[in-house]
């Protein structure tokens, strides 16, 4: 093996280095910066899809997606402007008027990455007129239950049972506005054949859309499984 | 999941051209637009048991087939009326007032995009962008584009098309 190449950089205006493989959000994360990330789970592939680690870049005037910019050397960053902050309150606020994110009755209210987010950011208000579709709930699970009113799309639940256990249950069906969470042939939860029912799509929701069932209001902590374990694990027992 | 094909006549040639569809891309999952095509192509439409065919036969996810048939608007899981409205959506289509066709169809056929009339004569189907940017507003109708027209040149087409082998 090659040793791996070390490159240097500027985020915030602290020089770094970080591995020529490593992604701008893992080398500022290593160096306690904070990015705000929605869509992105430590141990998942990343897809970029929530745009919230945007971040602008000397000599480009698009901002970038931290989580799959990869670093350069020389590279000037900045995670945090007045611009930045915008953007992102925008995307929190269209992701609150898509769906029904009602927290007060919501099980997730406190431990929902969206919320904390919306705080974080100062989102108070949401400026765009609420859609508020009639969504349906899956309740056909023994133990879980998928609330489509809260779900966000970010697709962690479609990627940790694709990419963790191998199940693929879950995919997006539609496109755009009307894309929703899907099991198997749309088929209701507790029917799909694939389903392991290991529950690891529950842990990673951001938000209150996947849930244990008898779980009621703010009761829903999620235990982020530790995916990096338990691919490191898996990839010591296939050596 | 059916391993097998649902209606099991192997003799059916609609199937074999599926299979051999299937047999050209060596079964590999990359395969599966192909087939959808192949499929929509010999049924008309995708049922669940097509799609679980397919699924088995490429071992590709079923929750991943699902959500291929039902992103890409050319696909329809179930059976399409005798006739067939394609209404553009794209961002020129837009601002020359397709939204307005297609309320005007849900006002006349009771129609929301992706359904069949009940007496089964017309589906209707919102499209995003059929390249004719330049014709808009378009719609298609049985596959013959219509397009530079005023929204009520269009609608009066589209009563014209209709109307052409009304019962």
């Amino acid at each position: 093996m090659t040793a791996a190449q070390i490159l240097t950089l500027t985020i915030d205006g602290k020089h770094v280095s970080g591995l020529a493989h490593e992604t701008l959000l893992q080398v500022a994360l290593e160096n306690d910066i904070a990015i705000p990330t929605l869509c992105c789970l430590e141990g998942l592939s990343n897809q970029g899809s929530c745009r919230l680690c945007m971040v602008e870049i000397a000599g480009t005037t698009k901002p970038q997606p931290a989580c799959v910019t990869l670093i350069q050397e020389g590279m000037v960053v900045i995670t945090q402007s007045e611009n930045l902050r915008t953007y992102r309150r925008t995307i929190i606020e269209l992701l609150f008027s898509e769906r029904n994110h009602i927290c007060a009755v919501c099980v997730a209210n406190e431990h929902c990455e969206l919320q904390t987010l919306a705080r974080d950011l100062g989102v108070d208000h949401i400026s765009f007129p609420g859609r508020y579709p009639a969504l349906p709930v899956d309740a056909s699970h023994d133990r879980f239950v998928l609330d489509h009113n809260r779900c966000i799309l970010c697709t962690r639940c479609v990627r940790v049972c694709a990419e963790i256990e191998g199940a693929h249950t879950w995919d997006i069906q539609g496109r755009g506005i009307r894309s929703l969470i899907t099991a198997d042939f749309n088929s209701p939860w507790g029917q799909s054949t694939t389903c392991t029912s290991c529950g690891k799509c529950v842990q990673v929701c951001p938000t209150g859309a996947l849930f244990e069932k008898g779980r009621s209001v703010a009761e829903m902590l999620k235990k982020r499984p530790s995916l990096p374990y338990l691919v490191s694990n898996r990839t010591r027992e296939q050596q | 999941m059916p391993a097998s094909q649902p209606d099991q006549s192997a003799t059916d040639k609609r199937w074999k051209t599926i299979n051999l569809v299937m047999q050209r891309h060596d079964h590999r999952p990359e395969a599966l637009i192909e087939t959808l095509h192949a499929a929509q192509e010999a049924f008309g439409f995708l049922d669940p048991e097509t799609l679980a065919y397919i699924a088995t036969q490429l071992d590709v996810p079923p929750a991943k087939v699902y959500g291929v048939t039902t992103f890409y608007n050319h696909f329809n899981c179930s059976p399409r009326g005798e006739h067939f409205l394609e209404i553009c959506t794209g961002t020129a289509c837009h601002v020359k007032g397709t939204d307005r066709i297609a309320a005007w169809a849900q006002e006349k056929y009771g129609l929301e995009p992706g359904q069949t009339t009940a007496d089964n004569r017309l589906s209707m189907v919102e499209v995003r962008c059929v390249g004719a940017c330049a014709l808009a507003p378009v719609i298609i109708t049985d596959g013959t584009l219509i397009g530079a027209k005023t929204i009520a040149e269009t609608t009066d087409l589209i009563e014209e098309w209709l109307h052409d082998d009304a019962p």
